[in-house]
């Protein structure tokens, strides 16, 4: 309770609380034509070894590469040449057949969990082809597209999911968090954004070492608000780490739009000016805008210029994981009126647009797509789903919570395994 | 030999480990030029440079999240966290990262780390500067930790810490770092140097983890403690001539067992005590495993000496911190019939 003299106050407005509510809500019609989306090319393109404030007016901006005639324009178009343009299609098809074989196999219960990351499959894949091979990723759970890139074994994935017999992680993890350490593909963490600042740390390390690796930090528009996120940006900016911290900002974290996470006041990529790093807000469903701008920090942060903190605006196209139903708090069809479009399709009418692609080599593709995602489903259900596991070999349980398992584990072990003997 | 106090024996131990190994890196709040408030990793970075001995900002969160992503590159991270009280903010990266790493990923990555911290009241500290918050750890699966009680046992248990394959959270009891502290605290302050454990050997040596010492024998009880409280115990039972075998636990995850009941089988009395307060804290933990696995040995109910179950006081610190009476009222009824 104040202790002032409630009169002195009394021509003070009452105070109001202000709690963000998304534009649309279910039976409302989305329309997003007040959407200020920049033309595509517009955008200027600063040498990488600018100072961070170069860069500043691009957080309000959109780096656009793939315009209206689905051509490729401006400073930023990464000029790749037709096969890593195919090549990063096939990723993003496979990725996108992989969501939906995987999320059916848990439907039909074959696991517990699964969490698609339709509609945002460019940013993952584009971003993975513009590093190289041996940079480091600490991803969140809807970068896929990540290990995808890199070909990892499809099968492996799916062992992960099934926490079969072939999972290497023992069942231990909840399914699609995935670890791979000689895929530089950070474990993924439950707890949002933990893994932002360790992928700064990573980076530090690089830098320590005189390394020639750097490092790629994701996070997702909901856990910006976590102070993980804050971590990550004082340490990059204090020790110029080399690094490029993405924010994927497809706009809903389960059920709450990005204006609960700030989004109403400032952009994601804004967030970069106060820490003064270098900042760019791209089109996520650009697979060249993405790319692009991947390309231009990891030659940033390669060159001792700075860390540089990405937004991709895209929208999480379904629901946040087989756990969710988003019909319950937006329109069910919002995500066809999202103006930024399908990056799967716009990346194939690019290549067709430049003479590089058709409608029957898109088909065949696809289909050795889901050939190849089928027949690595196969051989990973030979080695078991999530039903049949979790009863053979209960002591590994107790494996690797130390190096060595200590006396009091190791009591527990045989507790466990006599109650199996019962 | 040379004499040190516990803050030599330290930054002793931090300089033999860093000669040994290039991958360790220094960092903490003021622990770079200045070398730390409480000056343990002094002159670290002038011998070692400053991308392997450095200032963080005030951010505990982001020291220990750094410190797991360059565990993650192959470095080993020694990091201070300036107050335990202050450990909090680093929690959730502690408990969630940290701890789980080596066992989410079936051991491909490893957290070989140390996570110093002096803890501890008996300095005037107040609720943020005095508390002993490692309950909080030992019930975290992964962690191990460790607490010192004299500078030859510190400088061997930092360096084999830093040299474990595992995480340690290793905690510093403050009150005890330029002198041994019986409770006594209107006596004068005794320093190191008349202590026989401030006889620290040069060079590398180890103080094995998981291994307690009995740092007085004795027949009649079992006394179960850990930093400040070895001294605070060992003055208690010599003041009232009871013949106890005083345990300095040392590590509290994992647990020297052995030592413990072999104890208490002999002596058939125990008394549990530490600075932290009561509820849930690791006393509760001894006197569980004590009463599993040594009940037909004993001859009394175990007794506990702990804080009080309030925040850490700051004008009733010593009403606060379980000095000589408490300690004497705890010996009288477990010592009883």
């Amino acid at each position: 309770m104040s202790d002032k003299d409630p009169s002195l106050r009394r021509n003070a407005p009452r105070l109001a609380l202000h709690v963000p509510e998304p534009p649309f809500r279910p039976g409302d019609s989305p329309d997003f034509s007040s959407l200020k989306i920049p033309a595509a090319g517009k955008a200027p393109r600063p040498d990488t070894s600018s100072p961070a404030a170069e860069t500043h007016p691009l957080t309000t901006d959109l780096v656009r590469v793939l315009g209206e005639d689905n051509k490729a324009e401006g400073n930023w178009d990464p000029k790749l040449d037709p096969d890593t343009l195919r090549k990063m299609l096939r990723d993003m098809v496979t990725v996108r057949i992989f969501d939906d074989r995987m999320y059916r196999a848990q439907r039909q219960g074959k696991t517990s969990f699964y969490m698609k990351c339709t509609g945002e499959e460019a940013i993952a894949v584009a971003a993975q082809a513009a590093l190289d091979r041996d940079d480091m990723h600490f991803p969140t759970y809807r970068q896929q597209g990540l290990l995808v890139a890199r070909g990892y074994p499809l099968t492996e994935m799916m062992n992960q999911i099934y926490s079969n017999k072939g999972d290497k992680l023992q069942g231990r993890q909840l399914p699609i968090m995935y670890s791979d350490k000689a895929y530089g593909f950070f474990s993924i963490s439950g707890n949002l954004a933990t893994q932002f600042p360790q992928a700064v740390g990573w980076a530090m390390a690089a830098a320590i070492k005189g390394d020639s690796r750097i490092c790629m930090g994701w996070v997702g528009d909901g856990a910006t608000a976590e102070g993980d996120f804050h971590s990550a940006m004082t340490f990059a900016a204090v020790y110029n780490a080399p690094v490029v911290l993405a924010v994927v900002n497809n706009q809903w974290a389960i059920s709450s739009f990005s204006g609960i996470a700030g989004a109403e006041r400032a952009t994601f990529a804004q967030r970069a000016v106060g820490y003064g790093i270098a900042g760019l807000r791209v089109d996520g469903n650009d697979a060249l805008a993405v790319y692009a701008a991947v390309k231009w920090a990891a030659e940033r942060a390669r060159s001792n210029s700075g860390p540089t903190l990405i937004e991709f605006f895209t929208y999480r196209s379904e629901g946040h994981s087989t756990s969710d139903d988003p019909s319950g708090y937006r329109p069910a069809n919002e995500a066809k009126a999202w103006p930024l479009g399908d990056p799967v399709e716009r990346l194939k009418a690019h290549l067709i647009a430049i003479g590089e692609w058709d409608e029957e080599r898109h088909a065949a593709m696809a289909a050795e797509c889901d050939a190849a995602v089928r027949a690595a489903q196969k051989e990973s259900e030979k080695l078991g789903i999530l039903p049949q596991q979790g009863k053979d070999n209960v002591g590994s349980m107790f494996e690797d919570v130390y190096a060595e398992v200590p006396w009091h584990i190791a009591e527990q072990r045989e507790e466990a395994l006599s109650e199996g003997r019962d | 030999m040379p004499t040190m106090n516990m803050i030599q024996a330290l930054n002793d131990a931090h300089k033999i480990a860093m000669r040994k190994d290039e991958d360790i890196v220094v960092f903490g709040e003021d622990a770079g030029y200045f070398g730390g408030v409480f000056r343990v990793t002094e002159g670290l970075q002038k011998e070692f440079g400053k991308t392997r001995v450095f200032d963080s900002p005030i951010s505990e969160g982001g020291i220990v999240a750094t410190a797991v992503g360059m565990a993650c590159y192959g470095l080993k991270p020694v990091i201070e966290i300036q107050f335990a009280d202050y450990i909090y903010p680093g929690y959730d990266q502690i408990v969630s990262e940290v701890a789980k790493i080596r066992y989410r990923t079936a051991a491909e990555w490893t957290m070989p780390m140390v996570i110093r911290s002096p803890y501890g009241g008996g300095i005037f500290g107040g609720q943020t500067h005095s508390q002993s918050p490692e309950s909080l750890f030992t019930h975290i699966a992964g962690l191990k930790v460790v607490i010192p009680s004299t500078p030859y046992d510190a400088k061997g248990l930092l360096i084999a810490a830093i040299e474990d394959p595992d995480p340690v959270i290793f905690f510093e009891p403050k009150r005890i770092y330029n002198g041994p502290f019986d409770g006594h605290h209107d006596r004068p302050v005794k320093p190191w140097s008349k202590h026989p454990a401030s006889e620290v050997p040069e060079g590398h040596y180890t103080v094995p983890l998981a291994k307690a010492a009995v740092v007085r024998e004795g027949a009649e009880l079992t006394v179960l403690t850990y930093g400040t409280m070895v001294h605070v115990a060992l003055a208690a039972v010599e003041e009232r001539g009871i013949d106890a075998e005083v345990i300095d636990l040392r590590t509290l995850v994992p647990l020297d067992i052995e030592t413990i009941e072999r104890s208490v089988e002999k002596t058939g009395r125990c008394l549990v005590v530490h600075e932290a307060p009561r509820t849930s804290g690791f006393g509760a933990e001894l006197v569980s495993l004590v009463q599993e696995r040594c009940f037909y040995h004993l001859e009394a109910p175990v007794e506990r000496v702990t804080g009080w179950d309030t925040p850490y006081p700051h004008a009733y610190e010593w009403s606060y911190f379980p000095g000589p009476k408490r300690m004497r009222k705890a010996l009288e009824k477990v010592m009883a019939d």
